[in-house]
């Protein structure tokens, strides 16, 4: 009996979530200000993040409120602040694309969802019954940590290069020298010498330079 | 209420998340910021896949595949920002049409 109730709170959860993720990625599409898309995205975020949950990958699910809400959302609405641009001249072209991208999307959608709900993977429910019978489980981050810092510790340290290669790059290209603002220049400061600064003139009373 | 959430629905789920992350770049194709967060929609979408294959096989390498994607969608975003700011100091606008410059 509880535990009826508690698979049926999953379902429900589940709706709840997947709703809520889907009316985020409409409003990401959809609306007309790119700082209410950017809110938007970060609805779709955290339910994301509640199915991962909901899915036993809780590790994940709170890594991406982490790394996508506080720092992807946070990047984007930072870059989009420091920009100043008509936004709704860049929707003009909204109803021209609208049929064609409805079109393709709703065929690519209709033709995944057949090939999944024809039971291309239909045997994989039953296996995951049978394992989560087995019970005796370590917690999800600790099954992450026994493989990623044993079989995946290359990989893992190649990721880490590819985001200082990232940080490098970002920062080489928008870095500038500007000139219109006056800089301290420890070099020229401290090659100075008497000579270039002071000159002495012996001025005649009454007379002046 | 015999209905149990399955792998399918989260493989639909994915999927309808897939397509409206690409409707949205058919249908934004100006704003270059709308297209990189339709991108990062497309990468969730492809997360939610490799995780729930893991959970429903048991197989915690799925988990350690969406970490990957994860973090190369964060740098990918870092250098797509950075490469909007440039363009927008250059040009002064950032659609994608006018960035005709290489035409011959």
């Amino acid at each position: 009996m509880l535990e009826n109730i508690f698979n049926n709170f999953a379902d429900i959860m589940f709706f709840a979530f997947s709703a809520f993720l889907l009316i985020g990625a409409l409003g990401v599409i959809m609306s007309k200000n790119p700082a209410y898309s950017i809110l938007c995205m970060i609805l779709s975020f955290f339910n994301a993040s509640g199915l991962f949950i909901l899915m036993g990958a809780e590790f994940l699910g709170l890594l991406l409120v982490m790394v996508y809400v506080g720092a992807i959302a946070v990047m984007f609405l930072f870059v989009l602040m420091t920009i100043d641009i008509d936004f709704a001249e860049l929707k003009t072209g909204f109803a021209k694309y609208a049929p064609f991208g409805l079109f393709v999307g709703a065929v690519l959608a209709f033709e995944i969802i057949f090939a999944i709900q024809g039971g291309l993977f239909s045997g994989l429910n039953s296996l995951q019954e049978t394992a989560a019978l087995s019970g005796a489980e370590k917690s999800n981050i600790e099954q992450i940590g026994a493989v990623m810092f044993t079989q995946y510790v290359l990989p893992f340290l190649a990721v880490s290069i590819v985001l200082l290669i990232a940080m490098v790059g970002a920062i080489c290209l928008t870095h500038r020298k500007r000139t219109d603002v006056k800089r301290q220049d420890i070099n020229k400061q401290l090659s100075r010498t008497r000579e270039q600064a002071v000159e002495l003139k012996t001025v005649k009373p009454g007379e002046g330079i | 209420m015999t209905l149990t959430v399955g792998l399918e629905h989260y493989l639909s789920l994915s999927a309808i998340l897939f397509c409206l992350g690409m409707v949205g770049i058919f249908i934004n194709r100006k704003n270059v910021i709308l297209i990189l967060m339709c991108l990062e929609l497309m990468l969730l979408a492809v997360n939610i896949n490799f995780v729930a294959f893991s959970s429903f096989m048991q197989n915690i390498q799925g988990q350690i595949f969406s970490f990957f994607i994860l973090t190369v969608a964060a740098a990918e975003i870092a250098i797509g920002l950075a490469i909007l700011t440039l363009f927008y100091r250059n040009r002064g606008s950032i659609e994608v049409d006018q960035s005709t410059m290489m035409k011959g």
